[in-house]
C-alpha cells in the first residue's frame, strides 16, 4: 500500500483510534513539547536570551526558574533547549550537565556525575575517581582553566534546586555561582525549583554570588482560557492520517467542550487547581474511555471521569470496612466530639461502644474483646487512626492512645453510602452524643 | 660511593705559576692563570684573566659564557675560584623579554650582564675551557661565519632591559680574548662526525661532555680532608665533577658580601642566579644530567670515538626520556641503560652494573634516615660487587686486564670508604634534624648517587620545589640569588645537582601521576563573539567576573593590607591579618589586587620575590583539606591530609635558611573550624615561627568570629591586626559602576544613582548592584526595539530591574494560585483568628474552609482535595507543613505574613 493512497482512504476505526489515542497520550503525559509554551512568552524568551549570550558571547550567568508544580517549569526549559540547539553555533558548542536534587542527594554524588557527564573522566583515564576532594579540586581547576571566549561554554540545570541547597556547606552551589561570577570558564546555572523562598535558603556569600535572576512562573489563566486549552489539547492536528475522522473527532471535542455539564464540571477543577498536570490527569481519564464503539469522548465520561479525579479517597475506604469497624469508627467519633480531639484509647473506645449496645437491647453486635481489639489493629492498619507518639509501644494496647484520622464529614458521608447500613448505627451516628 | 671508580674525563686544575698576591683578611691567593688538563692528553689549556670561558652550567648544549676577572685560591690550595664578569645567553633571557630586543636574536648572541643578581664568583672546576668572544657594534651585522665557537656581543643585558655596550668596557674586555682565544684543549679529541650530532649546539656542548678535563681522584684525595669528603661525596654520588663543578659554579653566584662565610662553610648553594631562572624548569637540563651520566660511565680520550658511538647510539632514548622521564626512577634505569649499552659494547659483565644500579635505588628508597650507616654498608657492599666491571672502562691501558683493574679499584674503593664513613659519621649529627618522612614525600626516587645522603634536605627540596613553581608562575626575572642563599656544608652539596632534577620533575602532569592531569573544559570551535554594540559592551564591563583595571573606593583598606603584607616581606618575618565584611564588599578582590602589585614590586626588583597561595574554605570539601592544598600549592606535592599538616609543620618550623616569604590567603575562614580548632591554630602559629616567613591574610563575612568562635589560643595567635570591609556607600557603588563603565555611555546619570541608592540601602553588595545593572541593560535592549527613545538605560529600565531581583513574589503567587487555595488561605487566617494562635491542624482550617465554601456558594470539596490543595501551597512554601503522612491531624502555619495574604486576596 502506498503511503497516498493510505492517506486518501478512510482508516478503519479500529486503527483511527488507537492512533488518536497515541497522540493525545503522548501529548498529555509530556513526552512531547508543545510548539510553543503557553502562557510564558516573556519567561521564554528571557531564559533563551540569557542561554544564548551564554552560549554565544560566553557569558557567564545564574538564573532560578521558580513556580508551582506543574506550572510547565521543565517545559520551558526544555522548549527553550530546543530551540537553542536549533542554532548551529550553540549546538557544537554548549556543554550540558543536568543534576537533579532528588537522585544527587549530596555533593560527592553531583561531584561525580557532573565529570562524568562533561566527560572529563577521560582525562584521567581509566583510574576511578579518589576521594570527595581530590574530585572537586579536580572539577574546579578544569573550570578555572578556562577563560571566557574560548572555553565551551557549560550549562548546569539543577533541577529541585532547593534541595541542593541542604548540602553540606552548600559547597557545590557556592563553587558553581562563584565560577559563574569570576573570569573562568563560562557557564549558565539554571536552577528549577518550585519554593518561593529559595533564595532564603541560600547561604548569605552563596546567595552574594547568585546573579538573583529568577523566573516566576505564575501563570494566571482566565477560565476561558482553560476551556481553551482543554479543546486544543484534544483536538487533532492537520497532519492526521484520516481527514474525515479528524474533523468528526474535533468537532466532538467542540461539543464536549461547550456542554454545560462539562463547562461545570471543569469550572470545579479549574477553582481547584488552574496547572494543566491535573487538568490532563482528567483528559486522560476520559481519553481511555474512548473506544471503537464509542469513538468520541462524551459529557458522561468527563463527569465520570471528573468525579473520579475528585472521589475522597479515606472516605471511599470506609466503605469497604465491616460493621464492628465501622461501628468502632462512629464511638472514636463521638470520643472525638466529646473530648474534643482529645486522644483515646481502646478501652474508652470498647466503652463508648458498649454504652451503644446496652442502648440497644438486641445483641447482634455483641463482640468478644479480642475480636474488637483486632478490629481496631486493622484499623490501625489502614491508617484510619493512629497512635500519639510510637515511642509508647511498651504501654498495653487496649491502653495505647490514639488519634482518628478522619474528620467527622468524611465518616458521614461514607455512612450515607454504606451497603446496606443497619438504621440503628445510622441514627447512632448521627446523634449527637453517643 | 658504588660509582667511586667509575670512570670519567678528568680535568686537572692547576695553577700556573706563584701568587701573584695575598690576600690576608680572607686568606686567598691570587693567580695570574690556571692550568687545565685532561688526564691522559699531553695537551694543556691555560686560563688567563681577561679570557672568555665556558662555564658549566644546566644546559649542557649552552654552557654560561663569562669573562675572568680574577684568579684565586684558598691557602692550602684546596680552592680554587674565579671572579668573573658574566654574558647571558639569548637562552637565558626570559622569552618576554626577548622581546624588548626588537629583532630577531643570533643563536650565538650573548649579553653583557649587568645585572647585580649573580654572584661573580665561580669555582674553577666548572670551567670548560675558553671561548672567542668578539663585540660587534649595535648596526653590524653578525658576521656568517661558521665558526661556532665565536659569540658575539652587541648590547648588555641588566635582566630588565637591552641597552647598547659600553664599547670602552667591553673591548677592553675583549681585546685580550680575541687575541688569546686558544682553540679549546677538548677539540683535539673531538671526532669529526660530533657536530653532526649536535648540529644546532653551541660548539660547547661538544666539548663539555667529553674532552672536559675533571679532577682526577687522585687530586682529590690529595686534598685537605674537607675536600675529601667533598670530592668523595661527589664521587660516591656517581656524578663527579660535573655536578660538583655545576653546583659549585652555582653556589658561587651569590652576593660577594656572603663570600667569605661561604667559603668557610664551603657551602655550595646551588642556586641558579636570576639569569638562570629561565632554565629551572626548562627540560634541557635533564640532558646535562643523562650528559654527566654518560660522563661518568664513559672513557676518556683515546676512547673517544668509541665513546661517540656509544652516545650517538644512546641520544634517542635520551632524548624520549628528555621528555616523558620526569622521575628520577626513570633516571636510573637510563643509567642503567646506559650503562648496560657501554658494557655491552665493552666488556661482558654487563649484567652485574645493570643489576647493581637497580639494587641500589629501591633499597636507598627504603632506607630510612635513621638506618643511615647500615644503608651505608650495605651499599658499599653493592659497590664492591659492582666494580669489576667499573674499572675495565677506567683507563684504556688497564682495560685490558680484568683481573688486575678489579683488584685495584677495590683498593681504591676501600681507601675511599675509609675517609666516607669517618666524613659521614661526623657529619651525622648535622642531618638529624631531617625527618624521614620528607623523603618519602619526595615520591621521586631517589638518585642512586644518594646512597650516603639519608641526610638530604627536605627543605632545600622544597625549596626547590618553590622555585620551580615560582618560575612557572611569576613573571620572568624577579628572582634574586639572595633569596636562594643556603647555608649548607659543603658535603651534602653534590647531592643536589642530581637532587634537583627529580625535584622539578614533580611537576602536574606527570605521567606518574595521571589523577593530575590536568582537565580542561573543551575548547570551542570558534571564539566566543564579542560584543556588537554599546549595551553589549556594558554588560561586558558590568560582569563580576571582569577584573577591573582599579578598585576604587577601597583605597584605605587596600593601603592597609599593602603595607602590611609588604612590611613582612621586607623584614622577612611573618605575621596574620583578619579581614571581615559583608559578601560583596570587596575583600577578595582587595587582596588579589595587593598581591598583583606587591608581585609587580618584585618585578621591578622593590622587595624581594614572595610566593602567594590562596585557599578557599568553601572550596574543599573538610577542613582539614587546607593542608592538602596548601601543600599542593606551596611545593606541588600530593599528601594526605595528617601526612600534608606534618610536612607543611616541618617545613615552616625548620630552620633551613629561605629568603622566600609566602602569603597565604585564607578566604572563607569560618569554615575551617573545627572541633578542636586545629586547622585554625596551625595557620595562625606557624607565621609566629622564626623560620616561616609566612603572612597569613584571612578573610570572613563576621566582624566577630575570632571572639565567637575561637578558643582563646586560637584568637590570640591570629592577633589584633584587623580590618573591616564597610559596605560601600551608595557613593562608592556609582563610582565603582562609572569606573567599570570606564566612558562606555549606557546609563543615564540618575539611573546609575537610583540603582547605588537601592543597593546601598539594603546591603552594600557590589555584586548586587552589577548585576542589576546588567539586568537593566537587557531589559533596554528589549525595550529599544519599540521605542528607541535614547538607547541608554533609563529610570523604567533600572526599576523593572529592581523589581525584578527585589520584589517578593509571594504576592504574586497568592493572586495566582486557584480559587480552593485561595480560600484555604483564607480560611487559615480565620482559623487563626479564632484560635488566637499562628499554627491550626488541617482539620480545624478545613472546617473553615467548608464554611467559607458554602458561603462562596462553591460545591464543598472533600477531604482528599482540601489536603491536596494544602500540599500545593506547602510545596511552594506559601505554607509550613507538618510531614503529609500525618493526614488530617498535620498543622498548618503560614509562610507569608497574614497582611500579606489579605492584602494579596483583597486586590482581587
Amino acid at each position: 500500500m502506498s503511503k497516498r493512497k493510505a492517506k486518501d482512504a478512510p482508516l478503519p476505526v479500529g486503527k483511527c483510534i488507537s492512533e488518536v489515542q497515541d497522540i493525545l497520550r503522548k501529548r498529555l503525559c509530556h513526552q512531547q513539547l508543545p510548539d510553543t509554551p503557553e502562557g510564558v512568552e516573556a519567561q521564554h524568551k528571557h531564559l533563551l536570551e540569557l542561554l544564548k549570550r551564554t552560549a554565544v558571547h560566553g557569558e557567564s550567568n545564574s538564573v532560578l526558574i521558580v513556580g508551582p508544580r506543574g506550572s510547565g517549569k521543565t517545559m520551558l526549559l526544555k522548549c527553550v533547549l530546543r530551540d537553542l540547539l536549533e542554532e548551529k553555533e550553540v549546538e557544537r558548542n554548549l556543554l550540558q550537565v543536568h543534576l537533579n536534587g532528588l537522585l544527587q542527594t549530596d555533593d560527592r554524588i553531583a561531584l561525580q556525575e557532573m565529570t562524568r557527564q562533561l566527560h572529563l573522566e577521560n582525562v584521567v583515564g581509566d583510574k576511578v575517581f579518589g576521594s570527595f576532594a581530590e574530585n572537586l579540586s579536580f572539577l574546579l581547576e578544569a573550570l578555572k582553566k578556562g577563560d571566557r571566549s574560548s572555553s565551551r561554554p557549560v550549562l548546569f540545570v539543577l533541577d529541585e534546586f532547593d534541595l541542593f541547597a541542604h548540602h553540606k556547606n552548600q559547597t557545590l552551589l557556592y563553587n558553581l555561582f562563584d565560577v559563574s561570577q569570576s573570569a573562568q570558564a563560562p557557564v549558565a546555572v539554571v536552577g528549577v525549583t518550585c519554593r518561593l523562598d529559595v533564595l532564603e535558603l541560600l547561604e548569605k556569600r552563596v546567595k552574594s554570588r547568585f546573579s538573583h535572576r529568577q523566573i516566576h512562573l505564575l501563570s494566571n489563566p482566565t477560565f476561558s482560557q482553560y476551556l481553551e486549552r482543554v479543546q486544543t489539547q484534544l483536538s487533532l492536528q492537520d497532519d492526521f492520517p484520516d481527514k474525515t475522522f479528524a474533523q468528526d473527532w474535533n468537532a466532538s471535542v467542540k461539543t464536549l467542550c461547550e456542554d454545560k455539564s462539562v463547562e461545570d464540571a471543569l469550572q470545579r477543577h479549574y477553582n481547584s487547581s488552574k496547572n494543566f498536570r491535573s487538568n490532563h490527569m482528567l483528559l486522560m481519564l476520559c481519553l481511555s474511555r474512548v473506544s471503537v464503539a464509542k469513538p468520541a469522548i462524551k459529557p458522561a465520561d468527563l463527569l465520570e471521569a471528573s468525579k473520579m479525579c475528585l472521589i475522597d479517597a479515606q472516605a471511599n475506604m470506609l466503605h469497604g470496612l465491616s460493621i464492628l469497624e465501622l461501628c468502632l469508627i462512629i464511638a472514636m467519633k463521638h470520643l472525638n466530639d466529646v473530648y474534643e480531639g482529645e486522644p483515646f484509647n481502646l478501652q474508652m473506645v470498647h466503652n463508648e461502644f458498649k454504652k451503644f449496645l446496652q442502648r440497644k437491647s438486641n445483641s447482634m453486635y455483641n463482640f468478644e474483646q479480642p475480636v474488637i481489639m483486632k478490629a481496631f489493629e486493622h484499623l490501625q492498619q489502614l491508617e484510619m487512626i493512629r497512635p500519639v507518639d510510637s515511642s509508647s509501644v511498651k504501654t498495653q494496647r487496649e491502653y495505647q492512645l490514639m488519634r482518628l484520622m478522619l474528620d467527622n464529614t468524611q465518616v458521614m458521608e461514607a455512612l450515607q453510602k454504606y451497603p446496606q447500613c443497619p438504621t440503628d448505627v445510622k441514627q447512632w451516628a448521627m446523634s449527637a452524643y453517643g | 660511593m658504588k660509582y667511586f671508580t667509575r670512570l670519567r674525563v678528568r680535568r686537572v686544575y692547576k695553577w700556573r705559576g706563584k701568587p701573584i698576591s695575598f690576600n690576608r683578611k680572607l686568606k686567598t691567593c691570587e693567580y695570574a692563570s690556571l692550568d687545565i688538563s685532561v688526564e691522559g692528553l699531553p695537551r694543556v689549556t691555560v686560563i688567563k684573566t681577561g679570557q672568555h670561558i665556558l662555564i658549566e652550567g644546566d644546559d649542557e648544549d649552552n654552557p654560561y659564557v663569562a669573562k675572568v676577572i680574577r684568579l684565586y685560591g684558598d691557602e692550602n690550595g684546596k680552592q680554587k675560584k674565579v671572579v668573573v664578569q658574566w654574558f647571558v645567553r639569548v637562552s637565558e633571557v626570559p622569552l618576554s623579554k626577548l622581546k624588548l630586543l626588537g629583532r630577531e636574536p643570533h643563536p650565538q648572541e650573548i649579553f653583557y650582564y649587568q645585572g647585580r643578581s649573580c654572584e661573580d664568583e665561580v669555582d674553577a672546576e666548572s670551567i670548560l675551557r675558553p671561548v672567542k668572544v668578539q663585540r660587534l657594534d649595535g648596526a653590524a651585522p653578525f658576521p656568517d661565519s661558521d665558526d661556532q665557537d665565536t659569540l658575539y656581543v652587541k648590547l648588555s643585558w641588566d635582566s630588565k632591559t637591552f641597552k647598547s655596550v659600553d664599547s670602552a668596557q667591553v673591548d677592553s674586555d675583549l681585546s685580550p680574548d680575541s687575541s688569546s682565544s686558544p682553540p679549546p684543549c677538548s677539540r683535539s679529541s673531538l671526532p669529526p662526525s660530533t657536530p653532526c650530532s649536535h648540529p644546532a649546539g653551541t660548539p660547547a656542548s661538544r666539548h663539555t661532555r667529553r674532552a672536559l678535563p675533571t679532577p682526577d681522584l687522585a687530586i682529590m684525595r690529595r686534598a685537605a680532608p674537607g675536600e675529601v669528603r667533598y670530592s668523595k661525596a661527589t664521587m660516591s654520588a656517581g656524578k663527579p665533577s660535573t655536578a660538583e663543578a655545576e653546583s659549585m659554579h652555582s653556589a658561587t653566584k651569590r652576593s660577594a658580601s656572603k663570600c667569605l662565610s661561604a667559603k668557610r662553610r664551603n657551602a655550595f648553594a646551588r642556586t641558579p642566579g636570576i639569569r638562570k631562572k629561565l632554565e629551572l624548569s626548562s627540560p634541557e637540563k635533564k640532558s646535562v644530567i643523562a650528559e654527566d651520566h654518560l660522563n661518568q660511565l664513559l672513557d676518556e680520550g683515546p676512547e673517544s670515538a668509541l665513546m661517540l658511538a656509544q652516545r650517538l647510539s644512546s641520544s634517542p632514548p635520551q632524548a624520549v626520556l628528555l621528555k616523558h622521564s620526569l622521575t628520577p626512577l626513570r633516571k636510573n634505569l637510563k643509567s642503567s641503560v646506559l650503562l648496560n649499552k657501554m658494557c655491552l659494547s665493552e666488556i661482558n659483565s654487563s649484567p652485574s652494573s645493570d643489576h647493581s644500579t637497580r639494587a641500589t635505588t629501591p633499597s636507598k628508597k627504603r632506607e630510612p634516615q635513621s638506618l643511615k650507616e647500615p644503608a651505608l654498608e650495605m651499599l658499599a657492599e653493592v659497590d664492591n660487587e659492582t666494580s669489576p666491571m667499573l674499572p675495565i672502562t677506567a683507563t684504556p691501558r688497564s682495560s685490558k686486564r680484568k683481573s688486575a683493574q678489579l683488584v685495584s679499584s677495590r683498593i681504591r674503593k676501600q681507601l675511599n670508604l675509609l675517609d666516607d664513613q669517618q666524613d659521614l659519621n661526623s657529619d651525622g649529627e648535622d642531618e638529624d634534624e631531617f625527618v624521614p618522612s620528607k623523603r618519602e614525600l619526595q615520591s621521586s626516587s631517589e638518585d642512586d648517587e644518594d646512597d650516603d645522603g639519608g641526610e638530604k634536605e627536605a627543605a632545600l627540596d622544597s625549596d626547590d620545589e618553590v622555585l620551580v613553581k615560582k618560575g612557572r608562575h611569576a613573571a620572568a626575572g624577579c628572582r634574586t640569588p639572595r633569596s636562594k642563599q643556603r647555608t649548607r656544608t659543603s658535603t651534602r652539596t653534590p647531592r643536589r645537582t642530581p637532587r634537583r632534577t627529580p625535584n622539578r620533575k614533580i611537576t602536574p602532569g606527570t605521567p606518574r601521576t595521571p589523577h593530575r592531569a590536568t582537565p580542561s573544559i573543551p575548547c570551542r570551535l570558534r571564539p566566543a563573539q564579542q560584543p556588537a554594540n554599546v549595551l553589549e559592551e556594558a554588560r561586558l564591563r558590568l560582569h563580576v567576573s571582569s577584573v577591573p583595571e582599579s578598585l576604587p573606593c577601597r583605597e584605605q583598606e587596600f593601603q592597609d593590607i599593602y603595607s602590611f603584607v609588604e612590611s613582612k616581606i621586607v623584614d622577612g618575618t611573618g605575621g596574620c591579618m583578619y579581614i571581615s565584611g559583608v559578601p560583596g564588599t570587596g575583600k577578595t578582590a582587595t587582596v588579589h589586587e595587593v598581591m598583583r602589585c606587591l608581585q609587580h614590586a618584585t618585578d621591578m626588583d622593590e622587595i624581594s620575590p614572595f610566593h602567594f597561595i590562596e585557599i578557599n574554605g568553601m572550596k574543599m570539601t573538610d577542613p582539614h583539606q587546607a593542608y592538602v592544598q596548601i601543600l599542593q600549592k606551596l611545593t606541588g606535592q600530593k599528601a594526605t591530609a595528617d601526612h600534608a599538616a606534618a610536612l607543611l609543620e616541618k617545613r615552616f618550623s625548620n630552620p633551613a635558611p629561605r629568603k622566600e616569604s609566602t602569603v597565604l590567603l585564607v578566604d572563607e575562614l569560618d569554615l575551617l573550624w573545627t572541633r578542636k580548632q586545629n586547622v585554625m591554630y596551625n595557620l595562625f602559629d606557624w607565621p609566629t615561627r622564626r623560620h616561616a616567613h609566612l603572612v597569613v591574610l584571612t578573610i570572613a563575612n563576621t566582624m566577630d568570629l575570632p571572639e565567637r568562635i575561637m578558643i582563646n589560643r586560637v584568637a590570640s595567635r591570629l592577633g589584633l591586626t584587623r580590618l573591616s570591609f564597610q559596605p560601600y556607600s551608595f557613593k562608592q557603588l556609582q563610582q565603582i559602576i562609572t569606573s567599570r563603565l570606564n566612558k562606555v555611555k549606557a546609563f543615564e546619570e540618575d539611573a546609575l544613582q537610583l540603582v547605588s541608592r537601592k543597593v546601598a540601602a539594603l546591603s552594600g553588595d557590589a555584586r548586587r548592584c552589577l548585576d542589576i545593572c546588567r539586568r537593566a541593560t537587557e531589559i533596554c535592549e528589549h525595550s529599544a526595539a519599540d521605542t528607541s527613545a535614547t538607547g541608554l538605560v533609563g529610570m523604567s529600565h533600572v526599576m523593572d530591574a529592581l523589581n525584578e531581583m527585589f520584589s517578593s513574589a509571594y504576592i504574586t503567587a497568592i493572586k495566582c494560585v486557584s480559587v480552593q487555595e485561595q480560600l484555604f488561605l483564607r480560611a487559615i487566617i480565620a482559623e487563626f483568628r479564632r484560635l488566637g494562635l499562628e499554627e491550626a491542624t488541617f482539620q480545624q482550617v478545613f472546617v473553615q474552609h467548608q464554611a467559607l465554601c458554602r458561603v462562596e456558594g462553591l460545591q464543598p470539596v472533600s477531604v482528599s482535595e482540601g489536603l491536596a490543595v494544602c500540599q500545593r501551597l506547602g510545596a511552594c512554601r506559601l505554607l509550613l507543613l507538618e510531614p503529609s503522612r500525618l493526614g488530617v491531624l498535620q498543622r498548618v502555619r503560614l509562610n507569608v505574613s497574614q497582611d500579606d495574604v489579605l492584602y494579596a486576596l483583597k486586590s482581587d
